[in-house]
């Protein structure tokens, strides 16, 4: 299993890649930082990728789309997330 | 009476950069990219970073013609596109295959539909106005035309009606016109492009918008009079054709001052401009772009750009042109094309 700080930065590269943020850097992004509104700016088409990412990268499905609000909060929120129900 | 409609405002990108006239970007690529500004001049990068080439053109063509004619917000958008977002649509079919028809990313699947273009204009201007595309092979933009001709004659107060035509290049798609040899077979300098005579073509991408409106103002560049399109006609049936709508517009083929034609190289079909070069245009000034901007489903916007700027400025250049007849003042200006001996359209500006 990959260490916290390994998965914050995995998951940092997986955001950039798959979201095209061409202008932006992993590093750029911070663990406590809003994903969406105020923070990094995603919107909903992003919040729809980034279900696709979990579920492709770390075999969890989202059965209630609510709780997209409660995960993608920040990276460390996702992380978090990630560790408790990864499969794989 | 018909309306009247202006061309007010032009924004275009094509593999050609302004001063195509001097100095001519010069390609040896059977498929070659248009020369593009920097996107992020007009688009915010969190906007930018979704769009393909072919909504980042549309987008920016439409700012630069609402700019030109110093209009805010267009009262209809209308979309012409060939073969519409190309690139995510393979981005689309290839995530497709890839995993097995699971798990698939929406961006590239809300993103390839053909009317993203016109629907990312109107995001970008926050335009709730009308706002249809029509795709119908290289009568796209002519479609889109008479649509704002309709529209203009359903609502004569109507104005500032912003149209374009946009197509992009992609990598396996615009690959498949080597199947049925719609691209040449060696590679050849752009150029050269009328002096090889063999099946096929050179192709590329663009995109040009067009502010129209139903008054003349300090940047109107031509009257758009009348436009009509063909699906299927023979050589022979062409002529009578031309000289119909002409009739139809209180003109006959001496009245035309310039034609642009739509030349593109290719031995089995140039015989339709050849047709009418040799006939009743023999003594018209005659001009070819192909051999600038590559052959694309909307590549005509390039030639109402070219119609518009000469009926404005009186200027014809050079490397346009086909044949050698003394200028005259440009009052009327017809611009014919066709594709594949389909899709055949004739369009007629004049100087205001």
């Amino acid at each position: 299993m990959l260490k916290m700080t390994d998965l914050h930065t995995e998951l940092k590269e997986s955001i950039v890649e798959q979201l095209n943020l061409e202008e932006m850097e992993p590093a750029d992004i911070s663990d406590e930082e809003p994903l969406f509104g105020d923070g990094l700016g995603l919107d909903s088409i992003d919040a729809l990728e980034l279900i696709v990412l979990l579920e492709k990268d770390y075999g969890i499905k989202l059965t209630e789309p609510e709780q997209g609000r409660e995960i993608f909060v920040s990276i460390n929120k996702m992380a978090q997330f990630i560790e408790e129900n990864r499969t794989k | 009476m018909k309306n009247k409609i202006y061309i007010t405002g032009i924004g275009g990108i094509s593999a050609q950069k302004n001063d195509f006239a001097e100095n001519p970007l010069v390609y040896e690529q059977l498929i070659f990219k248009a020369h593009t500004p920097n996107f992020k001049e007009f688009i915010k990068p969190m906007a930018l970073r979704r769009m393909s080439q072919a909504v980042k053109m549309g987008v920016t063509t439409a700012l630069l013609a609402l700019k030109d004619a110093k209009v805010e917000l267009p009262e209809a958008i209308i979309t012409g596109t060939g073969e519409g977002c190309k690139k995510d649509t393979e981005r689309f079919l290839e995530k497709l295959l890839d995993q097995r028809e699971d798990l698939l990313n929406p961006t590239p699947f809300i993103q390839s539909t053909h009317n993203t273009i016109g629907g990312q204009i109107a995001l970008h201007l926050g335009c709730k106005n009308y706002n249809v595309t029509y795709s119908q092979n290289s009568a796209s933009l002519e479609s889109a035309f008479i649509d704002a001709q309709l529209l203009l004659s359903e609502n004569p107060k109507s104005n500032n009606i912003l149209v374009g035509g946009v197509d992009e290049v992609s990598e396996v798609i615009s690959g498949f016109r080597n199947l049925d040899q719609q691209l040449k077979t060696k590679k050849i300098k752009n150029l050269d492009l009328f002096k090889d005579d063999s099946p096929g073509t050179i192709a590329s991408e663009g995109s040009h918008f067009f502010l129209l409106t139903s008054e003349i103002k300090e940047s109107t560049y031509a009257e758009l009079i009348d436009l009509g399109i063909i699906n299927s006609v023979s050589t022979q049936g062409l002529t009578s054709e031309v000289e119909s709508f002409l009739t139809n517009n209180q003109l006959k083929p001496e009245d035309i001052d310039v034609v642009i034609l739509g030349n593109n190289g290719d031995n089995r079909f140039d015989h339709f401009y050849e047709n009418l070069q040799q006939g009743i245009f023999k003594n018209t000034q005659q001009l070819v772009y192909k051999h600038l901007i590559g052959e694309y489903e909307t590549a005509t916007g390039f030639a109402f750009l070219l119609a518009a700027n000469i009926l404005k400025s009186g200027e014809i250049p050079g490397i346009l042109k086909a044949n050698n007849i003394p200028e005259v003042k440009t009052k009327n200006i017809l611009i014919y094309n066709q594709y594949l001996a389909r899709d055949h359209s004739l369009s007629l500006l004049r100087a205001v």
